[in-house]
Formats: structure tokens, sequence, C-alpha cells
């Protein structure tokens, strides 16, 4: 049976998580995400489904415990925040390379460095363009809600299967740390060994009982072999922009103007566009919900319909660059965001749309890029 | 309807909890809820707030400059928020330990003695109670029955003799809520 409850963010990601059949979670506590380990380890979820939850010694010790899991073919997940992430994305990077499934949260604060505990989207190029090394991606999903926390969980478990390839879950300090209703799907039950065999016995190390052995490793020193892993990714990285790209338009029909806008951000601006409309002004919002894959179509599209589009992001300027790629340059494309920690409010979201974008309708975009040069 | 609260104040006022009952109380009449709390150097440095949004739509923003209500309870948080109350909305303060108080003619200010009737009820633990029958007085957004039952959701079972004591002070709250400057009759007694 489903359950209306009220709870945070990070609570709601831990609680789906049991509930989502997972079979270990290992962390490393760091504000603004430690209510995920907290509230998976008071709540015994050893004694519910069997689930292991440990607090490891470091960050990158709990990144290789789920690598280990993982090669298991059982459901493993890791969450932490900015600072611990950077340190996790060795692993995740072998986590890519050995095409493994596994999936990973971060609870974004301000950077760079310790940065700041309050919320921020700086770590978006970090999400989306690799952060670890070599030709990888992560499907990325971004939650805007309490309910999407917890919806997530699951929906990036099915995705880290079907890819055997890790997914993140980019969420941040004000999605992890409000409160909001939450419906909690109920309890599924943990893979039993054999069907985990039967799922992912093909490749995962289950024990060889008289098959050929299985071996998980990021590692291949002929070329030949490397580059046909390589290719082999790229091709997963392609079905998943053709098959599980993710983004919501809101008052979009006849909008003049538009405002891109993930997570809390999207949130914030929604309003702005409410705000926005009350005025007159005719602007909607595209929320991507995969960063990657990313709504590239659908902004080409509106491109031809708007006059001006504002990416609106916790940071100095980073989704900004795939908006201007995807409507290639077809319309003037401009950023606005609050960083260190400061959250925009709907009306700074307004203004910033008025003043940079309406303001400056009728003058051609490359003008723009040229007058701020100089 | 759509009611926007900030509720200020120093950590162990019970500021975050007021705000989770409200929230609770919110869900009990089916209403959409959120709560964002200061989790940052503010609240370490002592003083604490949290946004409560209670809705009949799907809520937009959680976070927001301007509310129509604000429940304010130290003097920081009067200099950071008396500007946050829409013109025509409502400020409510405990007066004990403000040294400014708000000056705004466009909006409805009330005092409340909760800091005072904490006491002499011998229990300051309720001292954020009180203040919720006040506002609830002021703004009936949710229903006496149900921030009882949102009671019974945000605190723990085995604290649930605590419920009449509580009540009790909601009650008191809501016959001790006084006009300060209102500009119109929106308070009847």
């Amino acid at each position: 049976m489903s359950e209306l409850k009220l709870m945070k963010g990070n609570e709601a990601l831990a609680e789906a998580a049991i509930r989502a059949g997972v079979d270990g979670y290992f962390g490393y506590p760091i504000t603004p995400q430690t209510e995920i380990i907290e509230y998976l380890m008071a709540e015994r979820p050893e004694l519910r489904t069997g689930m292991v939850v440990l607090q490891a010694e470091s960050e990158i010790a709990a990144i290789n415990m789920v690598y280990g899991a993982a090669s298991t073919g059982k459901k493993a997940m890791t969450s932490s925040s900015s600072p611990g992430i950077s340190l996790k994305l060795e692993g995740i990077s072998y986590l890519a390379g050995a095409e493994l499934p596994a999936v990973i949260v971060n609870v974004v604060r301000g950077g760079p460095g310790l940065g700041t505990i309050q919320p921020s989207q700086a770590d978006y190029f970090q999400s989306v363009k690799g952060g670890g090394h070599g030709d990888y991606k992560l499907y990325v999903l971004a939650p805007a809600s309490v309910q999407e926390m917890a919806d997530f969980v699951e929906d990036a478990f099915d995705i880290a299967f079907k890819y055997r390839a890790p997914v993140l879950i980019l969420s941040d300090g004000l999605i992890g740390q409000m409160m909001e209703k939450v419906v909690l799907k109920p309890q599924k039950p943990r893979w039993t060994n054999e069907e985990l065999i039967e799922k992912s016995g093909d490749w995962a190390v289950t024990g060889k009982k008289g098959r050929e052995r299985n071996i998980i490793t990021s590692l291949d020193l002929q070329s030949e072999k490397m580059e046909a892993r390589v290719r082999r990714l790229m091709k997963k990285y392609e079905q998943m922009e053709k098959e599980d790209l993710r983004f919501e338009k809101i008052n979009c029909d006849d909008a003049e103007y538009l405002i891109v806008a993930y997570g809390s951000s999207a949130r914030i601006s929604q309003k702005a566009v409410e705000l926005g409309r009350a005025k007159g002004i005719k602007v909607g919002l595209l929320r991507p919900i995969t960063l990657f894959p990313y709504p590239k179509k659908a902004l080409f599209e509106l491109a031809d319909q708007v006059k001006g589009i504002l990416s609106v992001e916790l940071n100095a300027g980073q989704m900004v660059e795939d908006v201007r790629l995807s409507v290639e340059f077809k319309v003037p494309v401009e950023h606005f965001g609050r960083t260190g920690g400061i959250i925009h409010t709907p009306e700074e979201i307004l203004e910033a749309l008025e003043q940079k974008i309406i303001k400056n309708g009728s003058i051609r975009h490359h003008k723009t890029r040229e007058s701020s040069i100089l | 309807m759509t009611e926007e609260i900030i509720i200020a104040g120093f950590g162990g006022q019970g500021v975050l909890s007021m705000g989770k009952i409200l929230a609770y109380s919110g869900i009990m009449q089916n209403q959409e809820v959120s709560w964002m709390p200061s989790y940052g150097p503010e609240m370490r440095g002592g003083t604490a707030n949290v946004t409560v949004i209670l809705s009949d739509e799907r809520i937009s923003s959680p976070y927001l400059k301007i509310v129509d209500t604000a429940i304010i309870l130290n003097q920081q948080s009067m200099d950071k928020f008396e500007e946050s109350v829409k013109p025509g909305g409502v400020l409510i303060y405990d007066p004990n330990g403000i040294t400014t108080h708000p000056t705004r003619t466009d909006i409805n200010i009330f005092q409340i003695e909760g800091t005072k009737l904490s006491s002499e009820m011998g229990n300051k633990k309720i001292f954020n109670m009180i203040i919720l029958g006040g506002y609830l007085k002021v703004k009936p957004v949710v229903k006496l029955e149900n921030v009882i039952e949102g009671l019974k959701k945000s605190i723990s079972e085995r604290y649930h003799n605590l419920i009449p004591l509580n009540v009790e002070a909601i009650t008191m709250g809501m016959n001790n809520i006084v006009p300060y400057k209102v500009q119109e009759a929106i308070f009847q007694n």
C-alpha cells in the first residue's frame, strides 16, 4: 500500500531506497545530505529487507564498496555532497568503464573547495561533462521535489540495469532539506539469488558454477578491444538519448520568452513564470528532468518560437553553454544565477529576464556577444 | 487559497517544529504544503527560520522573498524580515527582547506576549504553540481539529500525553494576540 508522509527530500530518498529493494548503501556523512545515512541507520533496513547500510571510513572507500557490490549484480548505491563527490569520481569512472549498474546521489552544496553548506547547482559540468577521466557519461536525473527524490531512486536503478551503467541523481541542498508531501510506493522485495542470476548472470560475478568466468574490469591493454569498449559505451549513450530523455514544458505553448532551469531553480523559476504572466509577459519554462540526455531538440524547436532564453542556475553559468549549443545561436541566450549559497528569488529571476532578455530583445545575438566582449 | 509564511527567531524557540506542525495540519486538510528551513550558517549562529506554504494548488517555489505572513520572534529576524511582508499582509511578533518595533504602515501588525505567557504557564517549551495559536486567530488557515491531528503526526507517540497541554497553549495564544498597528478590519473578536 502506498503511504502519504511529510518528509525531507533526503529522508524520502532514503526510505524510497529501502522500498525499492536496494541491496546495499555505502556512504560517508557530509552536509547537506547527512539525513540520508542518518535515516537509513535509524530505520534498521537490515531488519526490514536485509539491506546493508554501512558508513565507510571515507568517500573513496564508499564508492569502491559500491564498485564491489555492483560487480555481483546487486543494487548498490552511495550518496554525498559536492566535495565528497569529487573524491568519488575515480570510482565513478571505473564503474562506467567496467559497465556496472549503480546509483550515486549528489546533494549539491556551493563550491569550489569546501565552499559552503548552502544549496548550489555548481556541479553541473562535473555531472554531465564527465567529471572523472575518460570517455564516459552518466545518466543524470535532476529531481525538483521531495516526491521526485523518492521516485527517482527506482527510476535510476531501472536505467542503471537497463544499460549496465552508473546513474547520478543530482539534487541540491534545497530539495534535500525541504519537506513536502510524498507518496511512498509499497515495499518491493530484494532480488533473490536466483532472480539476480537470471537477470545479471551473464556478466556479474555470482559464483562460477559450471559456466565461463565473468571478469569485471575497466582495463583493456589491447587497443582494439579498448576501442570496442568505448564504442559500446557511446552506443549506450546514443540509446539513452533516443529512449530515456525526460523533460517538462510549463506554459510553453504561447511563450514569447523562455526560462530553462532544472531542480530547485526550476521550482523557483516556475514562480517567476507565474509573476511574469501576472504582469502580461508571455514566459514559459522548460525543465530538463534528465541533464544527460539533454532536451536539445525541444530547445532547438522552441528557439523558433521564442525571442530569447534565460538559463537560470544556482551557479556562475554552466548549463547555459548547453542551451546555446542546443539552439545553435538562433536566439539570444543569457545566464542568471546566484552563487555562494545564496538562493535567487522569483522576483530576481523575473527582473533578470526583463533586463537581460526582454530589454535586449531587438538586438541580434552575435551583437550582444561582441558588445559583452568589448 | 495560498498562504505563504515565514517564521523566524532564535534556535530553540521551536521555530522549525512550529512550521512542521503547521505543515502537517495543512496535510490533514488535504492542502499542498512545503517547509523550507534555514540549515546553514545562520542556524549555527543562533537564528533559525523556516518558510511554510499551504496551498490548494501545486506549490511552485518553496523559497520566497515576499510572504503573506511573517512571524518574528527576535530582533535580528525583525531587521531581516519586516520588509518581506506583502502590502496588506500580516506581521506577528513577540515584543519580548524587541528594541526596534516594526514601523510599516501598509501591513497589519499584531503582538503576542509568547515568552511571558509561556513562563506564566510554567512551561517554556510551549512558547511556539502559543505563537501558533495567535497566528491561527488572525489567519484561520487550518482548523484546530486538523492542528491536533497534525500534532499527533509530528510528535512521537510517547509524548502524545502532552497534546492537551499544547492545545491549551494554542487556545492561550488565540485569546491573547492583540493588534499593534492594524490597517483594515481583518481582526474580529
